[in-house]
């Protein structure tokens, strides 16, 4: 899970590394009473995910309360490469800058452990520095048990080449947003710019953090993490039902078991698609091991209420899961959804084997519903699925 | 032969007595697997019955293999309890350890890995959110069906557990030496390279197929290590052509960042090694039957 900034910034208050104060609105009028508080001016930044916003016009300075809130007014609501602002924070302006610097830890997937980068030349993406200037970033690779020491701080610092006058502080900055990373369960804590400010303090006045979803049971603080407003409302529904879910943009609708097939199939859809068309999976939607009849009763249920699926993939290789579950919750669901008094019109293409499958063949036959057709090879559903959504 | 799991393997199950835990030991035990006990420090003393097999539950880990001389454990403990059950096997010293569980924390697995380091890599950690491994007819540790394939010439390695289940039953007239399901998470013990290494070295393996799928960079890397190290036929199938950038993909790990880990770049780094890459599962299996000429 990415945060936005203003997200960031509290944890890293939360951790003390140093920040200036802020806080966000969804409202312009409520920009007047924060610049009043912070002194009659302040800085108007947009919360989005995605970089390269101050250049879209989304940070603007805002010399008096009423400036702020004009401010805030045009920020609200404008589209920055494809993202609404929805958010604004409005913050305390930074002192002087000096200078510029860079520093993250983050997951180090290749060697298995965690990665800190660090850089002099701060200010800009890392990426490009990274591409123009190597020399100018240090990588130092993180024990996972020993962590960040101060004497590891330090040694960032130097393989960094720090100025002196800084070392001590960026240094102790270092420490404390280990402690983020760690406490937090982070895959990526990364401060741009840390500021060096003419006080000679350094500051974190810009940050990204994502956290880990699979640490959330012990972050009950997590779910307010969430960015509610951003779901698409069929993955906000599916996650209500624990479903593993993504909304693509196609038009045959997936069901399967196990990431990898479901993945896999969205692929081979796509593949047959090309020959019908150029019709593509609607969503990725993994309904898991063991699955029960419940379950996939819920994940067709989704599916069933994209408007933009045309026809459905039911793709199932029973290992835990049992086939005669998975044929027992498509009849159900269809069922459900009809006693409900919901005219369920897109055709089903179901393909099951391994445990149980002939069990579950049966069961489909037995059912005998008009929109459900078997075909027992995957690459054959696939291409009757594609060329059903296309036909529509 | 196969690779890290045979006949003689003797198994034990940290997380025997939970829900989970009884369904895949019974499979396990039915599937001829040599399960010797189960660990629950709350539980020790006891035995737990599987259809007539008596199998005793142990407190720790040491205790389970100075009584039995276990040399495999799977684990099925649940997600907030997995980090301190792999250290305790790796303390143990015990030779593989099998992690099921999915859902854990990358800070887990990091923390777990690091400790195995540090203790010398006496234990190979396959997973964590794996299927397991399966030497067809001798042993089946994990969540694997037993039932889908026989002893054979084929040795697989794959990230996913469907796909691999998939994969054996499109090539189960042929059979497997070893298959191993290395798990999708960001963090993981054994890898792809482990993996071909192992069945290079296996007399009884006579190609392998890789399935890999995206996120990361472990496929390029096999890539390379199969240019320099592997003369046995592979044949690779990559998953997840279609996926978005920047969406996790069910596997924690599966997930494009900007333009790195995509499933083109995995395929390209693949076949630059001269490993045939299949576009579906079903033609994937098809390039190993004519490679076999079976």
């Amino acid at each position: 899970m990415d945060l936005f900034e203003y997200q960031a910034r509290d944890l890293f208050a939360k951790h003390d590394v140093p920040v200036l104060a802020g806080e966000v609105i969804d409202t312009p009028e409520a920009a007047r009473e924060i610049t009043e508080r912070l002194g009659g001016k302040s800085v108007v930044k947009a919360q989005v995910k995605v970089g390269g916003r101050g250049k879209a016009g989304g940070v603007k300075l805002a010399a008096t309360p009423d400036e702020a809130v004009a401010r805030a007014t045009d920020i609200l609501g404008m589209d920055i490469k494809g993202h609404t602002v929805h958010k604004v924070m409005i913050a305390e302006t930074a002192p002087e800058i000096v200078e510029e610097y860079y520093v993250s830890f983050l997951l180090d997937r290749a060697n298995r452990t965690f990665l800190s980068i660090a850089s002099v030349e701060g200010g800009m993406e890392i990426e490009e520095v990274a591409a123009t200037r190597p020399e100018a970033v240090a990588k130092t690779p993180i024990d996972a048990i020993d962590g960040v020491t101060p004497e590891k701080a330090r040694e960032i610092v130097a393989a960094a080449k720090f100025p002196a006058e800084v070392a001590d502080k960026v240094a102790d900055v270092l420490v404390k947003l280990w402690d983020t990373f760690i406490k937090e369960d982070a895959l990526l804590v990364e401060v741009n710019p840390l500021a060096k400010v003419a006080s000679g303090d350094v500051i974190a006045l810009d940050g990204k953090v994502s956290l880990d979803d699979n640490a959330e049971f012990r972050h009950p603080d997590f779910e307010a993490l969430h960015d509610k407003a951003a779901a698409n409302p069929l993955e906000a529904a599916a996650k209500e039902k624990n479903l593993n879910y993504v909304k693509l943009d196609g038009e045959v609708g997936i069901i399967g078991n196990g990431a990898g097939l479901v993945m896999s199939t969205l692929d081979v859809v796509a593949y047959a698609g090309e020959n019908h068309g150029g019709v593509k999976p609607a969503n990725f939607l993994d309904i898991g091991g063991g699955a029960s009849a419940q379950v996939m009763a819920n994940g067709l249920e989704i599916i069933l209420g994209d408007p933009d699926v045309k026809s459905v993939f039911v793709n199932v290789f029973g290992g835990i899961t049992a086939c005669d579950e998975v044929a027992n919750g498509i009849v159900q669901a269809l069922k459900l959804l009809e006693d409900r008094g919901e005219k369920v019109e897109k055709p089903l293409v179901v393909r099951l084997d391994g445990n149980n499958a002939e069990l579950g063949r049966k069961i489909l036959t037995d059912a005998n519903h008009p929109l459900v057709q078997r075909v027992d090879t995957m690459d054959g559903a696939a291409a009757k699925a594609a060329e059903l959504a296309a036909a529509k | 032969m196969a690779i890290w799991l045979n006949k003689d393997s003797k198994v034990i199950v940290q997380g025997m007595t939970g829900a989970t835990g009884m369904k895949h030991t019974k499979l396990m035990l039915g599937d001829g697997t040599n399960v010797v006990g189960g660990v629950n420090p709350r539980k020790a003393g006891q035995t737990v019955d599987f259809d007539g097999t008596e199998v005793p539950v142990f407190g720790t880990v040491k205790e389970a293999i100075e009584k039995t001389g276990a040399n495999v454990s799977v684990i099925f403990v649940p997600e907030k309890f997995t980090k301190d059950a792999v250290v305790e096997a790796i303390d143990a010293e015990i030779p593989l350890a099998v992690v099921i569980t999915e859902g854990i924390a990358v800070h887990d697995s990091a923390a777990f890995w690091a400790y195995a380091g540090k203790k010398g890599n006496k234990t190979r950690i396959i997973g964590p959110n794996c299927p397991g491994i399966i030497t067809p007819g001798q042993s089946n540790v994990g969540i694997i069906p037993g039932d889908i394939t026989k002893p054979g010439r084929i040795g697989l390695v794959s990230k996913s557990g469907t796909l691999t289940y998939q994969m054996m039953y499109e090539l189960r007239d042929i059979g497997f030496s070893t298959a191993v399901g290395i798990g999708g998470d960001p963090i993981i013990g054994t890898t792809h390279i482990d993996a071909l290494a192992a069945f290079q070295e296996d007399p009884e393996t006579e190609l392998i197929v890789m399935i890999g799928e995206i996120g990361g960079d472990a496929e390029e890397r096999a890539a390379a290590f199969i240019k320099e190290n592997v003369t046995k036929p592979v044949v690779g199938y990559v998953a997840g052509f279609t996926a978005p950038e920047g969406k996790t993909m069910g596997h924690a790990g599966a997930i494009v960042s900007g333009s790195s880990g995509t499933a083109q770049a995995k395929k390209e780094a693949l076949e630059a090694a001269g490993v045939k890459v299949g576009k579906t599962p079903t033609e994937t299996a098809k390039l190993a039957r004519e490679i076999l000429g079976a």
